[in-house]
């Protein structure tokens, strides 16, 4: 940030009048304003390291996880959910939700999910 | 697995069946304040004592008491071999830890995924399952033992946040530190990536009730002149707290890692007190984790140790849920297993000893403390109003905002500057689609569940019935990647050393054979340093380096501390250990002197005027022979030996008790000679009973040196009324 002089007393003046209790509740308004369209974002978005920590918790492993994200990111497919993917195709495929897991790792089964989702 | 305190903990006993362990408990314990009565004393900001535990070394004149704070004390220990670490783990849990911070290896939060099995790390130890399930599972044992929960913490930072939050939501950790704002400005990697990513990982913790530790205390470690930077830092945990809230870490699960940033020469409290009142007042619904200064360390550890005195006392003068402790070390090395414990006794030492002290003393809510804390407050405010008019927090890590070294609002173009586009991992989130979905507990954001199942909306794993969040059994265990580089591997190696009679000195990993030693040299300090080195080497040191120089004159004299390897192990077997002096029961020894009246002749031998050892010893006040009934006759100090034995004589004494404090030039040892030598000479010896004592005293070598028994540090006036009620007894059936 370009250089600047300590300018804080004329800065202030607003904020001279205000109670403690004002200031405070003023800087949590702040800050409000400065983070919920960082959590807006975090709703809307996903990236590979969410997508991995969702196929963690249905039971793959690192190792595992990483192959599936990988290839689904390669067929464009992570914007529906790793998890998601995988559910789909055993649910649709009646497989348990690791064979279909496995599966996607090879990159069986991309073209059916790309259709259906 | 039971652990008993003589009885070493078995890694081996760890890593067996590691792959079906599960973590006893989940979710972060606080200490409960608890006033109490120790001893003689009452304290107020104290917690329950603990079932085991190692004392201040005072103590031991207070009858052991070992009052614990109402803080929760952390040890950060990561020596890049978790098996040592546990060791380490289970000496900090005696003197007060309970909360293991485990430092993460250089480079983890750059990889991208998560690493498996037990590589050895760099400056910390490479986070894994195997790792964090092996550590938990010893605290779970180490918190039985020692009768108070223990939280275990890491690292939630990195490209790979998520599956490092579900990780640990898994095995049980109980604290994280997690901050966006640490990979953006320190870690270099994307702002975009750090925060969609961190939304996730938050939900996470919050769902495993574990304790989040914020990361703005880097920032006046990295600042140029790190009190400038406090209203920054209120900005910075506001950021990182308000974002947590909302998504869904409760607000006492969130915790502001707060420095104290100034450390003397500076004007430690009165660039510090007023920043600290600042920040707890705007964070009152959130829990302080007091952080000590680590930006002004050198490699003195008694400066160390002093900076991170007045910031307990900041604690004490205003308040720490936490209370981390940094090692007085950390300055030079990568914390040995001593400075830990001593940088937790510090802690003790000082918070119990100022206990209750705000219930004498006052803040004052006007003048200078008052005008500054509302200063750094509205310099706050300013700077997040100038963030939002720059567009948002984005736009102002653009613009070099944050970590500049002008105190805001001044600025002095030298901030850390970063692009939206730039940094590891830049473009590569990725917008969910209207169907989006993840089947999984604790997944934030957007989540279309319902186009499945609608009564799935609430719990997500229902559809794939349950995560490994409700059906741990899920969980794919993976042992060992790398054949070369793993536990089982260091394990052998130093295997001869564990639970056998061989021992090396150490100071972090078993069997590493590093000492240090303290010097004095009367010249400058570079000569000083070579002839510290030289004297290293001719001691048969290896690898021998300089870790501490401190010059006490320009010409006169420098001290340096080195360190060195040795390459030789000790045989326990071997070793002649000292005997304990037996004790007879108290009444025995009462009801001896009541019928065998005996005089004891006692002084400080010598020119040595050291008498507090002795009286000690003598004094009923102290626990003395006195009090058993013995009759004694002082001499004073620098009584001339011949004076010991012409007075034994002349009042028919029984018994000489001489006091040897001085051992240079072997002193004490020619003393206890000449003592016995001019008994013989008086035809008196075999009718003398002849102890010696003082701190530098050994029992064997007193006898060697004619004494009938000599006494050590730590005696006590039972042990020398002991023997000499034996002796007694002894000499008078030799004379029947």
């Amino acid at each position: 940030m370009k250089e600047r002089k300590d300018d804080y007393q004329e800065r202030r003046k607003h904020l001279e009048n205000m109670s403690d209790e004002e200031l405070k509740k003023y800087f949590y308004e702040l800050a409000e304003r400065i983070v919920d369209p960082l959590v807006e974002m975090g709703r809307n978005h996903t990236s590979k390291s969410i997508e991995r920590s969702v196929l963690l918790r249905m039971g793959f492993s690192s190792i595992e996880a990483k192959e599936i994200v990988d290839k689904l990111a390669e067929n464009d497919l992570l914007s529906k959910g790793a998890g998601h993917c995988v559910y789909r195709l055993s649910r649709d495929k009646e497989m348990e939700i690791r064979k279909a897991g496995l599966m996607l790792a090879e990159g069986e089964h991309i073209d059916y999910l790309q259709g259906v989702l | 697995m039971d652990l008993k305190p003589d009885k070493k903990l078995d890694i081996h006993k760890i890593l067996d069946n590691l792959e079906n362990y599960r973590p006893k408990r989940r979710g972060w314990t606080w200490r409960k304040k608890k006033p109490m009565k120790l001893g003689p004393f009452e304290y107020m900001q104290a917690s329950e004592s603990l079932k085991r535990s190692i004392p201040l070394p005072s103590a031991s004149h207070l009858g052991g008491i070992d009052p614990q704070p109402d803080s929760v004390v952390t040890a950060e220990i990561a020596s890049g071999r978790f098996e040592d670490d546990i060791r380490r783990f289970r000496m900090a849990a005696y003197h007060g830890a309970d909360h293991i911070m485990v430092i993460r290896t250089a480079g983890q939060s750059h990889f991208d995924g998560l690493l498996e099995g037990t590589p050895q790390g760099v400056g910390g130890i490479p986070i894994t399952r195997k790792q964090l399930r092996a550590q938990r599972k010893a605290l779970d044992y180490i918190e039985e033992e020692v009768g108070r929960p223990i939280n275990y913490h890491s690292y939630v930072s990195g490209v790979a946040g998520p599956e490092i939050a579900v990780l640990f939501a898994e095995e049980g950790v109980n604290g994280a530190h997690q901050d966006p704002q640490y990979n953006v400005l320190y870690r270099n990697i994307n702002m975009v990536r750090s925060f969609v990513d961190a939304a996730e990982s938050k939900k996470v913790l919050a769902w495993a009730d574990i304790a989040q530790i914020d990361g703005a205390h880097n920032a006046n470690a990295t600042a140029r002149d790190a009190w400038k930077v406090m209203p920054e830092l209120l900005v910075q945990h506001a950021i990182n707290s308000v974002y947590s809230e909302k998504a869904g870490i409760k607000p006492e699960n969130i915790c502001l890692s707060s420095v104290p940033p100034a450390a003397p020469p500076s004007p430690d409290l009165k660039l510090n007190l007023p920043y600290a009142i600042a920040l707890r007042e705007f964070f009152d619904k959130y829990k302080i984790r007091a952080q000590m200064n680590t930006k002004y360390m050198d490699s003195s550890t008694r400066e160390a140790t002093v900076t991170h005195v007045l910031n307990l006392l900041i604690s004490r003068l205003t308040s720490a849920d936490i209370q981390s402790t940094i090692t007085p070390d950390e300055g030079r090395n990568v914390p040995w297993h001593v400075y830990n414990i001593e940088a937790l006794d510090t802690t003790k030492q000082a918070m119990m000893g100022m206990d209750d002290m705000m219930s004498m003393l006052g803040i004052k809510d006007k003048g200078y403390l008052y005008d500054k804390k509302r200063e750094i407050q509205e310099r706050a405010v300013l700077m997040m109003e100038e963030i939002l008019e720059l567009g948002g927090y984005f736009e102002a890590v653009e613009e070099g905002m944050f970590v500049d070294s002008g105190e805001y609002p001044e600025r002095n173009d030298d901030g850390i500057h970063r692009e939206i586009d730039g940094g590891i991992g830049a473009n590569t989130v990725i917008k969910r689609d209207e169907n989006y979905m993840a089947p999984v507990t604790a997944h934030f954001g957007y989540n279309n569940v319902e186009q499945y199942d609608p009564a799935a909306k609430e719990d997500p794993a229902k559809l794939i019935d349950g995560s490994t969040f409700e059906k741990p059994d899920k969980i794919q265990y993976i042992d060992e990647l790398d054949e070369t580089d793993n536990v089982y591997l260091r394990l052998e190696e130093n295997e001869k050393y564990r639970n056998s009679n061989l021992v090396k000195p150490e100071v972090e990993w078993l069997g590493d054979g590093v000492v240090t030693v303290d010097l004095f040299f009367p010249v400058e300090k570079k000569i000083a340093a070579e002839a510290a080195l030289e004297t290293g080497r001719r001691m048969n040191l290896k690898d021998v380096e300089v870790i501490h120089t401190e010059i006490l004159h320009p010409s006169e004299g420098t001290r340096i501390q080195i360190k060195g390897r040795v390459d030789f192990e000790i045989d326990i077997d071997e070793l002649e250990l000292p005997e304990e002096i037996e004790t007879i029961p108290e009444e025995d020894i009462f009801t001896y002197v009541k019928e065998h009246p005996i005089h004891v002749i006692a002084g400080t031998g010598g020119d040595d005027e050291h008498s507090v050892g002795i009286r000690e010893v003598l004094d009923i006040k102290h626990g003395g022979i006195e009090k058993y009934g013995f009759d004694y006759t002082y001499l004073g100090t620098s009584v001339p030996i011949e004076k010991f034995v012409d007075a034994a004589i002349e009042m028919d004494a029984d018994c000489i008790m001489m006091s040897t404090i001085i051992s240079h030039d072997e002193t004490h040892y020619k003393n206890m000679r000449k003592l016995h030598d001019y008994a013989v000479e008086k035809g008196v010896r075999d009718k003398l009973i002849l102890v010696a004592g003082g701190t530098q005293v050994t029992p064997e070598i007193a006898r060697k040196n004619k004494m009938d028994q000599g006494f050590g540090r730590g005696t006590k006036g039972h042990h020398v009324a002991s023997f000499i009620v034996d002796k007694h007894k002894e000499k008078k059936n030799h004379e029947n």
